[in-house]
């Protein structure tokens, strides 16, 4: 009886933990998806919650500071590390990526202030919904320059 | 030439290190006390030993050596000298070297101490540390050598290496690359070398831990040894995740301090387990129980750290898309996984040894609470953890890779949180070894009837945000509880020994220092909960574009902008462009002037934004530079935050130190106590 007790009290805390998890996960997860694989989903994933990688093309980069209302386009990298690898690292891989005429691209419309690290061959994740019009509304934009240093900045550094 | 010394003291520390490991594992099981006293010498050389090196590669920054790589990707002529020394651990192979040498000063120091008592120890704790010390210095030596230059070969290309290849010449760039303009602020000095700190000083504790497992002497004195070692950690990595804040808040120009990234939960994962090790280590050495649970909690401490500076260090998870990206990573896990393996099955192989010496009765008792505090930050572990992986499991299960970000962070984890909290409320009023729910009422009723007072009156004048109130009516609940706890305390005091009420409270602290710092440390957590709860829940922000004179309102303030300057600063290859704004209250009292700036650096072509911050108690205003016209400065783009309560957060992280250095500070040693009186007895008994 007495074990009864505090295994019962244990179990309750563990159901609370794994529930907290699950309805969390199912109310706030993202679809991590490449440029190719946003592109041939199309109006399957319009309106969801996405999060997109691409290199930044930096001619494509617009910003109107009266309504701090930024537009660029972003190229398709590959989303596998093994892929990344094979272009020669993500400096690389980012650099063939905005060189390559072919590759898709999908554009950016995000509002706020124009963050630091945006510029030509950055690596954007950007958090938000696919449009109707096909254009990719981000509420969250990350950037990563992997070109300029070897280290890593705090992701928060260009994020909101 | 100095580059291929430094390189070559790095090796010899590397031998070094493992010449300790093996002479105290012979040492000791050939019973050969020089052996483990070469051991114990050997170890305590690898301090001095990595000093050297770490010398060598400071002069080298400082000197513009940019024939070394490293020196070459972190530094450049325009940076300022003190920039230059921290940029030491700006990079993947100086902060390895950076790691090892804070690792060897602890393990040296801890070597240095009194052994007497615990000779048995020895032995293990250099093993230990040995072996941890040399994985990260042999990933030194063989994959990120710091010291490593740059040639050029006949044909052309330039790389780094080791030893000079055939047939080419040593490269020497004219500048380096440079510090990210965002890692080069005050913060550099403080933040990484704190977190550091924290992170290598929990592995004295773990070292405990292991040898006390391995000697089959599983009482608590390895606890009681390391009980200081753990709460400096704690402090070290408390103050490194606060800096970190404070820092984000102050350059990164979002106007939050916590991202809920994956490097930042990294470093917060360790913590998590080291929070919940400091609270179930007092049970065991109360009542002899968690035995089992204490040792996995320090070994799980152990392994996120290490986990913890691979993340940090590395930036593998600063994209789901990047794991693993140099040949270090894997060997990071498989260290991981050997020590986890090692640790784990040693608990299982003495099992019985660990068995608990009381059983739990009560589920108010002192003890089933600690437990629940337990429970509470290992759910809040498990749902970081969760939120790190999942890109991976989603990916395996489902070949689709999703994720998650602060909002299920924030969701999943605010309810463990004020779980948390209730139990700082309740935890101090119950009693060891059994609590009913009258006993516990009687003392609770009245601390919970002035805390929902004053949460009612905050619902009247300041919020109807019920979020915001229930961890206003919590962090309430555990002010009281705690200044009750401490007001009885030095009332019984003054009552008893005569004192006045100040002594009283300064004596009750000395006395028992532990408790009354971990007192003071729930006071400091929950004003760092008023400023959270305020910045979270009640944050505003507005944007305008302003000519000279214009104004903007936001909550209740005025902010108007006055003027913009901009100007080079050639010798530091910086432009600066600053404007000037003066906040008004909501009567039209000039408050202060703010100076938001845009800086940019011309070596990296990187613009940085610094807030104009103006700092009260009960609000802060955050003016940030957005966009301006040079020309005619009649379209000026600022977005402006305000951000109530926050300064609460950092006032709370002060008091936090207070509280902890209180619970850390040395005591007397009772035994040397002892030794002294016997001495005083002697001479006096001598002298009659």
């Amino acid at each position: 009886m007495k074990i009864n007790k505090f295994v019962i009290g244990g179990l309750l805390i563990l159901g609370a933990v794994v529930f907290l998890i699950w309805t969390s996960t199912a109310a706030t997860s993202e679809y991590f998806l490449t440029i190719d694989e946003l592109k041939a989903k199309g109006s399957e994933v319009t309106g969801r919650n996405l999060r997109v990688s691409g290199a930044v093309i930096g001619d494509t980069i617009q910003y109107d500071p009266q309504t701090l209302t930024l537009t660029f386009e972003v190229a398709h990298v590959p989303g596998d590390q093994a892929l990344i690898a094979d272009e020669g690292g993500l400096a690389e891989a980012l650099h063939q990526a905005v060189l390559d005429p072919t590759r898709s691209r999908l554009k950016i419309v995000y509002v706020g202030p124009k963050p630091d690290l945006l510029r030509h061959e950055a690596q954007a994740i950007v958090t938000g919904k696919l449009g109707e019009d096909g254009i990719f509304y981000a509420d969250e934009l990350l950037l990563k320059c992997p070109t300029k240093y070897e280290e890593a900045v705090p992701e928060q550094a260009a994020s909101n | 030439m100095i580059a291929d010394f430094g390189y070559g003291v790095l090796v010899v520390a590397f031998l070094t290190a493992l010449y300790s490991v093996y002479a105290a594992v012979y040492g000791e099981l050939k019973k050969k006390p020089a052996m483990v006293e070469s051991a114990r010498r050997a170890m305590l050389l690898t301090w001095p030993l990595l000093t050297l090196a770490a010398g060598v590669l400071v002069y080298l920054l400082v000197n513009d050596h940019y024939e070394v790589q490293f020196v070459y990707e972190v530094t450049s002529r325009s940076m300022p000298l003190y920039l230059k020394v921290t940029a030491w651990w700006g990079g993947q192979a100086g902060s390895l070297l950076f790691w090892s040498w804070l690792m060897s000063a602890f393990t040296s120091l801890v070597t240095l101490r009194k052994w007497d008592r615990d000779r048995e120890f020895l032995p293990w704790v250099i093993v230990v540390g040995g072996v941890t010390m040399a994985f990260f210095i042999g990933m030194n030596v063989f994959f990120e050598n710091p010291f490593a230059k740059l040639y050029q070969t006949f044909g052309g290309e330039i790389a780094a290496y080791t030893i000079q290849p055939a047939n080419s010449i040593l490269f020497t760039p004219s500048d380096g690359r440079g510090l990210n303009p965002l890692l080069r602020h005050p913060g550099m000095i403080i933040h990484p070398p704190m977190l550091y700190l924290g992170f290598v000083s929990f592995v004295i504790p773990y070292a405990f831990a292991m040898a006390a497992l391995i000697t089959g002497r599983t009482d608590d004195r390895w606890i009681r040894i390391t009980r200081r070692w753990a709460l400096w950690a704690w402090l070290f990595l408390s103050a490194g995740l606060v800096l970190g804040g404070r820092w984000a808040y102050d350059v990164l120009g979002w106007g939050g301090y916590w991202g809920w990234d994956p490097v930042e939960i990294a470093a917060f994962m360790p913590w998590l387990t080291g929070t919940a090790f400091l609270h179930s280590v007092m049970i065991q050495e109360k009542r002899g129980m968690f035995k089992h649970w204490n040792m996995l909690l320090i070994i799980l401490t152990y392994d996120l750290v290490i986990f913890g500076t691979f993340l940090t260090r590395s930036g593998v998870l600063s994209s789901v898309h990047s794991f693993a990206q140099s040949a270090i990573g894997p060997l990071f896990f498989a260290f991981i996984g050997v020590t986890l393996i090692t640790s784990v099955g040693l608990i299982i192989y003495r099992w019985d040894l660990l068995k608990s010496e009381t059983q739990m009765t009560s589920l108010l008792s002192r003890e089933a609470l600690f437990l629940l505090n337990n429970l509470l930050f290992m759910g809040i572990l498990v749902v970081s953890f969760w939120g790190v992986i999942y890109p991976l499991i989603s990916e395996l299960f489902t070949g689709q890779k999703v994720t998650v970000g602060p909002p299920f962070y924030e969701r999943a984890t605010s309810p463990l949180f004020a779980g948390l909290m209730l139990l700082m409320g309740v935890a101090p009023l119950s009693a060891w070894g059994h609590s009913t729910v009258k006993t516990l009422g009687r003392a609770l009723w009245k601390p919970a009837l002035g805390a929902a007072i004053v949460t009612t009156v905050l619902a009247f004048t300041y919020t109807r945000n019920v979020i915001a109130l229930v961890g206003f009516f919590l962090v309430a609940l555990v002010i009281l509880v705690t200044l009750y706890e401490y007001g009885r305390g030095a009332l019984a005091r003054q009552r008893s020994q005569g004192e006045n009420i100040f002594v009283a409270f300064w004596n009750l602290t000395g006395r028992n220092r532990r408790r009354y710092g971990g007192y003071i440390i729930h006071l400091s957590m929950m004003l760092m909960a008023i400023g959270i709860l305020g910045i979270e829940l009640f944050q505003v922000e507005t944007q305008g574009t302003l000519a000279i004179g214009d104004s903007l309102e936001l909550a209740g303030y005025t902010i108007k902008y006055k003027e913009v300057a901009s100007w080079d600063n050639p010798g530091a290859g910086v432009n600066y462009t600053r404007a000037v704004v003066e906040v008004y209250d909501a009567n039209g009292n000039l408050l202060g002037n703010l100076h938001p700036r845009k800086d940019f650096y011309f070596d990296t072509q990187q613009p940085m934004t610094i807030p104009g911050q103006l700092a009260s108690l009960k609000d802060e205003v955050y003016v940030l530079l957005i966009d301006w016209e040079p020309i005619n400065q009649e379209s000026t783009t600022f977005k402006i935050f305000v951000n109530p309560l926050v300064n609460w957060l950092w006032l709370g992280s002060l008091l936090f130190l207070v509280g902890v250095i209180i619970a850390a500070w040395p005591d007397k040693d009772p035994q040397r106590v002892t030794v002294r009186a016997e001495r005083r007895a002697r001479q006096t008994s001598a002298a009659d």
